[in-house]
């Protein structure tokens, strides 16, 4: 099945066309990038996953793009050797839906279950908890990659293609589509997480508690404030938590420790009009999400949705962004750089641009994969809606950002200049280099790929 | 590819002498890295535009271009495309003539009618054929208020801006499911070499004016723009009038 479809990403931004072809199994894989390697028009093909990148990572104008959520079967749960074999279509909400009952566990959960396997490992996303376990692909056991020759490849994180996996690993689909994974589980005993929350006054405050008992925590992260300004610039309130086991339940849970809330409460509709987040109800909003947390609360049993995924409850939240769409920026600095951090804090607060959703995070150890984001220092993350004058802001943030020897996330990102992109990832010359052997006629193409020179 | 903030990274200018298309490369290139192909006859106009766009960091290519030879457009256009893809095509191009020898004769009617009209109809279809190859690509058209309702004093410049306008907001209609979107302005009187030596219409802009709308009008999204954009208000006003008004008004 094809069609001319216009796509974008989760931002709602800079839409492109191509053609659409739906992937029911690995042969239409195969069939695929074969005809893109043939036609040879230069516009190749990508694969997408539930389209939750912010920008042009899973578009691909002018060319092909394989829908890969209709290739979603769960092959086997190995629950001695803590495993799930899983099609790369399978998204993370189907997995811990079936998992949990088993007792079984995704090591690594980014800020929504609405991704793909395959997104997620292309991406190499993180989570809460990546000061402890790092990103998304250090799970990954073995991935099938279907090559520019229409080859299918099982590839390990060790042996003779572990370049090419950890190329994969963050490679944004560039090369290859991932149609199979091998991914590790961990064993819990609840669906429950047990959670400390604290407020912090500002954005010192907010990195000396960060800095001072994190990895006491598997799960750690704070929201911040991104509009308040002058003494109480970058108040938080923090949230680190622990999986819960059975003896931390109320009684009333106990009898299904394992029952997964998913909660819904509705879908925003589409076709708002620009500017429902303005002045008033952004600040409104900040205060609010400060003001209803307490000061201190320690050992609240929370479920996976209010703990993990507070935006899932609602569909479709990028329409409260309006027509014009909005970017995320997320950049990390490395340790040290506290100094570039608070200013960025700064340059946000006082740019006049508006974000609700803004989270901060210490990450661990630097991941294995040369276009994977996560490395040791600090992250944060801000949505702002598309508004004149967004590009000088994020201008001068690309700016303080390089000279801090930090980066932005590619998963996030819809509009960095290329040139800032080998600054950013030192290693870049690294992941080409196995590009260009995998796949020297650039079968494997996206807007992001095109935008970048990747 | 045009980034999420409306910024290209490619420019098109058919017509790359104009003051209008030069003035939206100026406003582009302090924005980003930017590759500029500048279509136009060959002149020393042309060659210190390029070097001044240069001079300002962009990457510039010159093609020759001859708006009166509309079957070599689709060459210029594929031409500007080897270096990559094409974000944003400015077709700019267009002679304002003497309306008075316009109409009483022949060879300069046919001018105007084929550098405003029959030239553009031709790189549209060119363009047309880019942005379907490539899935993606705003045309920004230059039109002009001269074609919501001709008036006796350029009725000749009007008829060819009013088939340029219609043609291109139809392009823009077609290009929506391929990718592209098609921006079509119209400013009022523009103080440029075009209009050089004539006596300035009320509400007259510069090019800068123009150029800021259609950076604007590219990140935006919208699809046809009045430059100064009280210049909606008053056509509609205008195109509604009894003709005998209209023909007593002093434009």
């Amino acid at each position: 099945m094809t069609e001319l479809g216009s796509l974008s990403g989760w931002g709602r931004t800079a839409p492109s066309t191509a053609t659409v072809v739906a992937a029911r199994d690995v042969e239409d894989v195969v069939t695929a990038v074969t005809a893109a390697g043939a036609r040879d028009d230069g516009r190749g093909v990508v694969a997408r996953g539930l389209g939750r990148s912010y920008g042009d990572a899973a578009q691909n104008a002018g060319g092909h793009v394989l829908d890969m959520t209709t290739l979603a079967r769960i092959h086997s749960v190995d629950g001695e050797a803590g495993t799930v074999d899983v099609d790369a279509g399978v998204s993370l909400d189907t997995l811990i839906r079936t998992l949990l009952p088993f007792g079984l566990w995704i090591p690594v959960l980014p800020g929504t279950r609405q991704v793909t396997v395959g997104g997620a490992i292309a991406a190499d996303v993180h989570g809460k908890n990546h000061h402890v376990a790092g990103s998304f692909g250090r799970h990954v056991r073995t991935l099938d990659l279907v090559t520019a020759d229409g080859s299918v490849r099982r590839l390990g994180p060790q042996g003779p293609d572990a370049d090419l996996f950890w190329a994969t690993v963050g490679g944004m689909g560039l090369t290859g589509v991932i149609v199979r994974a091998t991914v590790s589980l961990l064993p819990v005993e609840t669906a429950y997480f047990v959670v400390d929350t604290e407020r912090a006054d500002d954005i010192d405050d907010l990195m000396s508690r960060l800095s001072a008992n994190d990895d006491a925590y598997p799960y750690s992260v704070a929201w911040f404030d991104s509009i308040a300004t002058g003494p109480r610039m970058g108040r938080a309130v923090l949230t680190r938590g622990r999986s819960a086991v059975l003896d931390d339940l109320p009684p009333r849970r106990r009898a299904r420790p394992l029952h997964f809330d998913a909660p819904r409460l509705g879908t925003v509709p589409s076709g708002l009009p620009p500017g429902l987040l303005n002045r008033v109800t952004a600040r409104a909003f900040n205060e609010l999400w400060f003001r209803k947390a307490p000061r201190l609360r320690r050992g609240e049993v929370q479920n996976i949705t209010t703990f993990f995924h507070p935006l899932d409850i609602v569909a479709h939240w990028n329409r409260l962004y309006g027509p014009h769409g909005f970017c995320q920026y997320q950049f990390v600095v490395p340790f040290g750089a506290e100094a570039v951090f608070r200013r960025a804090v700064a340059l946000i607060a006082e740019s006049g641009h508006l974000s609700c959703l803004n989270v901060l995070k210490r990450f661990g150890a630097e991941d294995p994969g040369p276009l994977s984001f996560p490395t040791a220092g600090w992250t944060l993350a801000v949505d702002l809606p598309v508004r004149p004058g967004l590009d000088r802001l994020f201008a001068a943030l690309d700016a303080l950002v390089v000279d801090a020897g930090g980066r932005v996330y590619l998963a996030k990102d819809s509009r960095l200049p290329a040139a800032a992109l080998a600054r950013m990832y030192p290693r870049l010359d690294q992941f080409r280099a196995v590009r260009a052997a995998v796949d020297p006629h650039d079968v494997f193409r996206s807007d992001l790929a095109r935008r970048l020179g990747l | 590819m045009i980034d999420a903030l409306g910024t290209p990274q490619s420019l098109l200018l058919l017509g790359g002498t104009s003051d209008i298309a030069l003035a939206i490369a100026d406003a582009y290139v302090v924005k980003a890295p930017l590759r500029v192909v500048l279509a136009a006859r060959p002149s020393p106009r042309r060659e210190q535009a390029a070097d001044a766009l240069r001079g300002r960091g962009a990457r510039v290519e010159v093609l020759d271009l001859d708006a009166r030879e509309p079957h070599t457009h689709a060459g210029v256009v594929a031409a500007a495309a080897t270096g990559g893809d094409i974000d944003v095509a400015v077709v700019a191009y267009g002679i304002l003539g003497d309306n008075e020898s316009a109409w009483t004769d022949v060879e300069h009617a046919v001018e105007l009618a084929e550098v405003n009209y029959v030239g553009p109809v031709a790189t549209g279809v060119a363009l047309a054929a880019q942005i379907r190859r490539q899935g993606h690509g705003v045309v920004v058209a230059l039109s002009s208020v001269a074609g919501e309702r001709p008036r006796r004093s350029n009725f000749v410049y009007g008829s060819t801006k009013a088939g340029f306008d219609a043609f291109y907001t139809g392009l823009g209609e077609a290009l929506r499911e391929h990718g592209g979107r098609v921006v079509v302005v119209r400013p009022g009187f523009v103080r440029s070499k075009m209009t050089e030596g004539l006596p300035a219409a009320p509400l007259a802009v510069t090019p800068d004016q123009v150029a800021d709308r259609v950076v604007e009008a590219v990140a935006s999204g919208a699809e046809q723009v009045w430059v100064p954009s009280t210049m909606r208000a008053v056509m509609a006003g205008l195109r509604h009038l009894p003709r005998p008004v209209f023909r007593r008004l002093p434009i």
